[in-house]
């Protein structure tokens, strides 16, 4: 029997080449190709007066000097702005390089290619701009004040405003027997991946063929955008991801001012031209998320019960608007979790700011949104006396009520219905991982020790795996090797592994066998990209129904040279056999050599398929009408809506009573990713997204001062945590499968960055006493509290 | 992030490394372990013309243990002094600082004289240096000359080293027999620069249940422009081991220093945090099975 591969912990099939050093990044490739640096804007806000350029000149090594002057069609426009919505009302996107104004620190302004990023930055460092500064807008209090703008014709500071509601919330809170109104705030982070990004282009001025390898999310996306940027027919135009070192967000952003500039410059100095983001740049020039404030009134019943849930919240776009107001959109309608309010509206700002523009950074909206719902379960559950579990529990989605349509537009346009889910088991999961009933015991012991603990929690629902769609191709050659192929981008997940074990297994070959190719244009050119925790949802469905395809193909193949019954026949370790008699069979290779009638032999095996190999039939075509040669096969997956993947975490933290050091003791999980593909994997994921979930809750900040600096650019500062930071993750999975798609697949990428903060604000304030409505929260701050929370009490004492 | 064009100078001997010193040194830097210079030339914060590369320099790289000190070449890595048992059995406290150092790639490259020659208030070993009463041995074209620690740093990144002139080792005094030290810090992260952190020496005199303390001394990190020694003396001395009272320490650290707020931390919380720091180094040097100073070598 084979053994079946999905469900299993398999190894990953890339981790070989990867950890031996053999990945092949942006910075690998290029070897002679020129090299570009940046001038970027040291100024906030500010009119760009002059550029001189001449000093950059006179290096030797220096090819080219290039500022929006030199750009020309397309390209000299503004970026596109990707994701149009009814709620923009003064979508601004910024030029590749600037035009006339800067509107944050690091924005482009010249662009010199040299023989080396040595000499092109000795150029750049001589590039005079004199820039007249403007006020610049940074904070989101200061945006939303208006008093001075970003761009003068977005009056307010305001890119989009939406509001959604379902059911009358103002009736319902005005009879509700309690109110609440917290006001919450929650910092910047950012994604960074290890690698930056980076752009290699290859101009062919022969054929007027345009390559481009870019360390990114998608690479059909910036195909596209370059073609169009560019003005290049789609078929001259190829875009390859190589290996990409981690997304988490950024890349998917696109065409990024460098994805057009390098091919641009490429095919203007008919040479290879690469550029390589550095750390510094990526922090000022790349993307950030999580910037919100918000305002949250709930009205509740006696039993902790939602009554009405009126939500405000005002979210830091940054400088320019290209990704939309998909962050938003996810924070105001993910903040649901798996409860059901009765009555909700929920109304946002996307605001301008002087600083670097913000994008989805795994996660997405969502660690904000359910920082929201989950301070105001635990604030209901304070006001009311009952056990935190408890007021969720009763506000909980019934396993009986799924499907369940929470009435809204999600980020794909389409309804906000979760497909599946089992709330009440998750949590009992939880509760019994955690030891949520022993925790009393646990605290008393720790107090009669003179230690301070708290115990904190937080549920979510993931909406993943959104369309529009991706595809898979599966391609058997007549030595038996499988090629696989999707169009979306792979950045460390596993997609090699986990795509190899569904096609295996769709197939009957040896994992060994398969080979995944993904995020080559010129291999599948329809495809969308690596977000929203889709990719095995996507590509994984996609792909099985490809190789579903190839199958059928091969057992009709194999059924008429057997002479025998489709139905009769099984496909094992690429054997094909007739079931209950093994000896009649047939090899898959085989049966790629047969299914490709040929007229040369050019190797041994390809003999059996040329035209006097042997017996057939005269009066048909070597090719069956409705047939091609080969045996292989494509196709798509496009789903109605998303799947609702959730999850609930649980952590015990203790605060230093003197130092107000905080230490996470335990950390708990409870997953639902429906059907698991590789368990090895999920939890990888999961582990990850915790650990950049405790970043963000407790360690990243994006320190800008008021001028719109930011003052810890590097990662000195801006403190990601070590593994001595990132606690060991207890998990545990419950698997309700999706029953939208043909695996039953839930997204997994983003699930455990998720709850984070909320969770360590519930245990941070389980210990102090007070509450916590900002994160993240460092020592020097949870001191400052205790000290405010003590002169209030001797106040009021 | 490539560092702007310089002379790379790779002297073998000192004599050669102090005439290209002599020559260049105005607009010169000595690389040793380059764990604090590459980056800031990396970044294009400093753009010396020349690089002198100490690294090859031959005697540089030995530490001496002898009745009165350590004396520590100017390219021993971090982590070979403090792995270095013998320096470790006169001196415990060099080993104590030493793991507070970064994290070990860093330490395996990063050399102990160059951070103490570099000035880093936030470094552990300069901080070591004054509380140990450590001597720089410096070489310049005017010959040697001997810096007490005490003296040789002036503020934030800036010694008494003339631009010519390079630390050939570091001298770390010992300290009298019995001595008890310690060295604590915070950090953010493991291995981070602290936000506060100390060396600590304390004398005890007596012994077991009757033991109380006679002095006790520490120095600081990230909480002073320049690693100063605070004598604790006046509010330990007579403390009985098995039942102390630090309160009075308190005052006197918080006096003695003077952080600077900063995007981690500000300086209320700094110094509440060095006081505590110093509480509890006190309390585990006397109440706890502590790491002393052996007797003579």
């Amino acid at each position: 029997m084979t053994t079946r591969q999905f469900g299993s912990p398999v190894l990953r099939k890339e981790d070989p080449r990867l950890v031996t050093g053999n990945g092949r990044y942006l910075d690998d490739l290029g070897h002679t190709a020129y090299e570009v640096a940046f001038v970027r804007s040291p100024h906030a806000h500010a009119r760009i007066v002059d550029i001189d350029v001449d000093g950059a000149l006179e290096v030797d090594g220096v090819v080219a000097v290039f500022t929006h002057e030199d750009l020309d069609g397309p390209a000299a426009d503004r970026l596109p702005l990707l994701i149009p919505h009814p709620s923009i009302v003064a979508g601004r996107t910024g030029h590749a390089l600037a035009k006339e104004d800067v509107n944050h620190v690091g924005e482009a302004v010249v662009m010199v290619v040299a023989r080396d990023r040595y000499l092109a930055e000795d150029a750049a460092q001589r590039i005079v701009v004199t820039y007249e500064p403007l006020r610049p807008v940074v904070g989101i209090a200061t945006s939303r004040d208006g008093d001075d703008l970003v761009h003068d014709d977005a009056p307010g500071n305001v890119a989009a405003h939406l509001l959604q509601e379902v059911g009358n919330v103002e009736v319902a809170m005005a009879t509700a027997p309690h109110t609440l109104t917290l006001d919450l705030e929650i910092e910047r982070s950012a994604c960074m991946p290890m690698e930056g990004k980076g752009v290699l282009a290859h101009w062919d001025s022969d054929e007027q063929r345009m390559r481009i390898h870019s360390s990114t999310q998608t690479s059909t996306g910036v195909r596209a955008a370059v073609a169009a940027k560019l003005q290049l027919p789609l078929a001259q135009v190829e875009c390859i991801a190589p290996d990409v070192g981690g997304g988490f967000g950024v890349k998917i952003m696109h065409p990024w001012p460098e994805e057009v500039l390098i091919p641009w410059a490429a095919r203007r100095l008919d040479h290879d031209v690469k550029w390589t983001e550095d750390r510094r740049e990526h922090f000022t020039s790349s993307a950030h998320e999580r910037g919100q404030l918000q305002q949250v009134t709930v009205g509740f019943d006696d039993d902790g019960r939602l009554l009405a849930l009126d939500v405000r919240f005002w979210h830091d776009n940054g400088a320019y608007l290209p990704y939309g107001v998909i962050v938003p959109i996810i924070t105001a309608t993910q903040l649901l979790g798996p409860y059901k309010p009765q009555n909700y509206r929920v109304e946002f700002w996307s605001l301008y700011t002087n600083t670097v523009l913000v994008t989805p950074y795994r996660g997405a909206g969502r660690p904000q949104g359910c920082f929201a719902m989950e301070r105001t379960m635990d604030a209901i559950a304070a006001e009311l006396g009952l056990d935190r579990t408890e007021v969720r529990s009763r506000n909980f989605i019934q396993p009986e009520e799924m499907p369940y349509d929470q009435g809204l537009l999600f980020q794909d346009g389409r309804p906000l219905k979760y497909d599946s889910g089992d709330f009440p088991a998750s949590l009992a999961k939880l509760k019994a991982l955690v030891g949520w009933d022993d925790f009393t015991a646990y605290r008393e012991q720790a107090e009669a020790e003179g230690r301070k603990v708290g115990l904190g929690i937080g549920c979510y629902v993931e909406g993943t795996g959104v369309g529009p769609y991706e595809g898979g191709h599966v391609h058997v050659e007549t030595s038996g090797r499988v090629n696989v192929a999707t169009g979306l981008t792979t950045q460390g997940q596993g997609h090699q592994t986990i795509l190899a074990q569904i096609v295996a297994d769709e197939l009957g070959v040896s994992i060994e066998d398969v080979y995944v190719t993904t995020g080559d244009t010129r291999r599948m050119p329809y495809a969308v990209g690596t977000f929203a925790s889709r990719g095995a949802v996507m590509s994984g469905n996609a792909v099985a129904l490809a190789a579903r395809a190839v199958r059928a193909k091969a057992l009709r193949i194999a059924a008429d040279a057997l002479e025998v019954s489709e139905a009769d026949l099984q496909i094992e370790e690429g054997t094909i056999s007739v079931k209950g008699a093994p000896h009649a069979s047939i090899a898959l290779s085989t049966v790629a050599v047969m299914s490709n009638p040929l007229r040369y032999a050019f190797d041994e095996s390809a003999k059996a398929a040329t035209q006097f190999a042997g017996a057939f039939d005269p009066d048909k075509p070597p090719v069956a009408d409705e047939d091609e040669p080969g045996l292989e096969g494509k196709d798509f997956y496009s789903p109605t809506q998303a799947t609702f993947a959730n999850g609930m975490h649980a952590a015990i933290v203790e605060t230093d009573p003197v130092t107000a050091e905080i230490r996470i003791l335990r950390y708990c999980v409870i997953h639902d990713c429906g059907t698991v593909v590789n368990p090895m994997i999920v939890e990888g994921q999961v582990h990850g997204g915790v650990a950049q979930g405790v970043g963000g809750a407790l360690y990243e900040r994006m320190a800008y001062d008021e001028t719109g600096q930011l003052l810890n650019a590097s990662f000195m500062d801006f403190l990601i945590p070590y593994a001595s930071e990132v606690p060991h993750i207890e998990t545990d999975h419950l698997e309700t499968p999706s029953p939208l798609n043909p695996l039953g697949i839930k997204g997994a990428g983003e699930a455990g960055t998720i709850p984070v903060s909320a969770v360590i604000a519930s245990a941070i304030e389980d210990a102090e006493g007070f509450p916590i409505r900002s994160m993240p929260i460092s020592p020097t701050e949870l001191w400052d509290l205790r000290r405010q929370h003590a002169r209030t009490n001797q106040e009021t004492a | 992030m490539k560092p702007a064009p310089f002379v790379h100078h790779s002297p073998r001997a000192l004599d050669e490394a102090v005439a290209v010193l002599a020559e260049v040194g105005h607009d010169g830097k000595v690389l040793a372990g380059g764990q604090s210079l590459i980056p800031v030339l990396n970044m294009r914060l400093a753009q010396p013309a020349h690089l002198v590369d100490i690294n090859r320099v031959a005697g540089l790289d030995t530490v001496t243990v002898t009745d009165t000190h350590v004396r520590v070449g100017a390219i021993v890595r971090h982590a070979q002094l403090e792995k270095h048992d013998e320096a470790y059995a006169v001196l415990p406290l060099l080993r104590q600082a030493l793991r507070n150092v970064a994290h070990p790639a860093i330490r395996n490259r990063g050399t102990t004289v160059g951070s103490i020659a570099h000035a880093d208030a936030a470094g552990e070993m300069p901080s070591v240096a004054v509380v140990t009463d450590a001597v720089i041995e410096a070489v310049g074209p005017r010959g040697r000359r001997e810096i007490a620690a005490g003296e040789f740093f002036e503020g934030p990144l800036q010694t008494v080293l003339e631009a010519d002139e390079l630390v050939e080792a570091v001298r770390f005094g010992r300290l009298a027999p019995g001595t008890r030290t310690t060295f604590v810090e915070s950090a953010r992260r493991h291995g981070d620069y602290a936000l506060a952190g100390l060396g600590l020496a304390v004398d005890v005199e007596g012994a077991g249940a009757d033991a109380v303390v006679r002095s006790a001394r520490a120095s600081y990190v990230s909480v002073t422009d320049i690693p100063v020694v605070v004598d604790l003396t006046d509010a330990v001395a007579g403390q009985p081991v098995s039942s102390p009272d630090w309160s009075a320490v308190e005052d006197l650290v918080q006096a003695a220093i003077a952080p600077e707020a900063d995007i981690h931390a500000s300086s209320d919380y700094r110094r509440a945090l060095a006081a505590e720091l110093t509480r509890r180094a006190l309390t585990s040097l006397t109440t706890e099975t502590i790491e002393s100073t052996g007797g003579a070598a």
